[in-house]
């Protein structure tokens, strides 16, 4: 039996990514990261910012998001995000411009608690991207 | 009867006009193109938004401490319209049409004597609603200046809404905005979105146990405001395509009618062109007749 189930990510421009043959799916969900195969129970979750690695049997990629839910049925994983980047298109420049603008933002008075957080996950998982 | 010199002056200042809405026509036809593409690419962004937030609604047990923009504050006092129009005119009954649809629904609430707040997105939809609505009218909001939609703006648009809720400046919140259907039909929509209105996909929805991480409520709490971002860029999106569609139809009737305008003074032009020359003629042989 295939191992290998549906995977689409959309952000509200367009359907970013639909993928018939996917083996594994790896989401930064908000509780830790997540690998999701096939047969996976039926889940909802929230991401924070991270990578979304998509492996099929004879590719790997990646996806850096900042934000996004992932839904999971019938062997058809959604994840919706309204910001995501293809690893292959970022470069240290861009990189470093996000986080400049992440720290620039956490460094306003008028967020809460759970905004920074996200914020400093984005600023961390940024710089962690960096080293690679 | 108008003078030759008249009559021409008319029929180039009628082709020049011609030659405006013409090239209008082909502007709003490229740009519908784009818009319509944007409109169906965000489909799929929405409405997988709407099933997960059905989904985990269905779920929910506990349905007294559930997030009040899902279940409203339970009173339907004061309404909140949020009328979306384009920024530029010249495209038919586009705006006309929402707001007719818009102040039915007024009509209806002041008669219920329930409070009327109005939000207007777009400069036309507030040309058109401030004269009879103007003290209704809490906030307006035009994006004139971004080029293209984006869902940055629809955010921005969600999170005064949602600001205002929390709040508690109303109860009922509900957008008005064009759903493109093709280039000429375009139906004037009205969403409800506080409290959010389950429709009939009820029963299509699955009543399969979902595993939550972390619980309902917290996902819940975080997802309906992004759901009204999402919707109101979704009405963002239709709209951008049903102004082009609307302008592109009533442009290419302009051209159509001025055409036939010019036809029409063409031959009146003739008419009397061809009369001068008779009379002159009747004026010359008569004269040579009594010599």
């Amino acid at each position: 039996m295939s191992e290998e189930f549906k995977v689409e990510i959309v952000n509200p421009e367009k359907s970013f990514l639909s993928k018939e043959n996917v083996t594994e799916v790896v989401v930064p969900a908000f509780e830790g990261e997540m690998g999701i195969l096939k047969d996976h129970i039926s889940i909802i979750s929230f991401l924070k910012p991270g990578i979304i690695k998509v492996y099929s049997k004879s590719e790997e990629n990646k996806y850096f998001v900042e934000d996004g839910i992932v839904e999971f049925k019938d062997n058809n994983l959604s994840i919706l995000t309204s910001s995501i980047y293809n690893m292959s298109d970022l470069d240290r420049n861009k990189i470093d411009q996000i986080v400049k603008e992440a720290e620039k933002e956490s460094t306003e008075d008028n967020i809460d608690d759970q905004k920074r957080y996200l914020i400093d996950q984005k600023i961390e998982a940024l710089k962690n991207l960096n080293l690679n | 009867m108008a003078s030759l010199d008249d009559l021409k002056k008319r029929i180039s200042s009628v082709k020049s006009t011609q030659k405006i809405t013409k090239a209008m026509k082909m502007v709003a036809a490229a740009k519908l193109r784009r818009a319509q593409e944007n409109a169906e690419k965000g489909r799929p962004y929405s409405e997988k938004m709407n099933n997960i937030i059905l989904n985990l609604s269905n779920g929910i047990s506990d349905k007294e401490n559930a997030p009040k923009l899902l279940t409203g504050t339970g009173e339907e006092k004061t309404h909140l319209c949020v009328v979306m129009t384009s920024d530029r005119g010249l495209c038919g009954g586009f705006n006309t049409n929402i707001i007719k649809k818009a102040k039915q629904y007024f009509q209806k609430i002041l008669k219920e004597n329930k409070i009327l707040k109005i939000i207007t997105v777009g400069s036309k939809g507030y040309d058109q609603l401030k004269r009879q609505y103007k003290e209704n009218i809490i906030e307006k909001i035009s994006f004139k200046d971004s080029k293209n939609i984006n869902y940055f703006d629809a955010d921005k648009v969600g999170k005064i809404i949602i600001d205002r809720f929390k709040k508690n400046e109303f109860d009922v919140c509900a957008i008005f905005y064009n759903q493109f259907k093709n280039v000429i039909t375009q139906i004037p929509q009205e969403q409800q979105i506080i409290p959010l209105k389950s429709n009939e996909e009820k029963e299509t929805s699955s009543k399969d146990s979902y595993e939550f991480e972390p619980d309902e409520d917290e996902i819940l709490s975080n997802l309906l405001p992004k759901n009204i971002s999402t919707q109101i860029f979704k009405a963002m999106l239709e709209n951008s395509a049903s102004e082009q569609g609307s302008r592109m139809s009533a442009m290419d009737n302009a051209t159509r009618n001025a055409g036939e305008m010019v036809d029409k003074l063409t031959i009146q032009y003739n008419r009397s062109r061809q009369a001068a020359i008779t009379k002159e003629l009747i004026e010359i042989i008569s004269g040579a007749e009594s010599l």
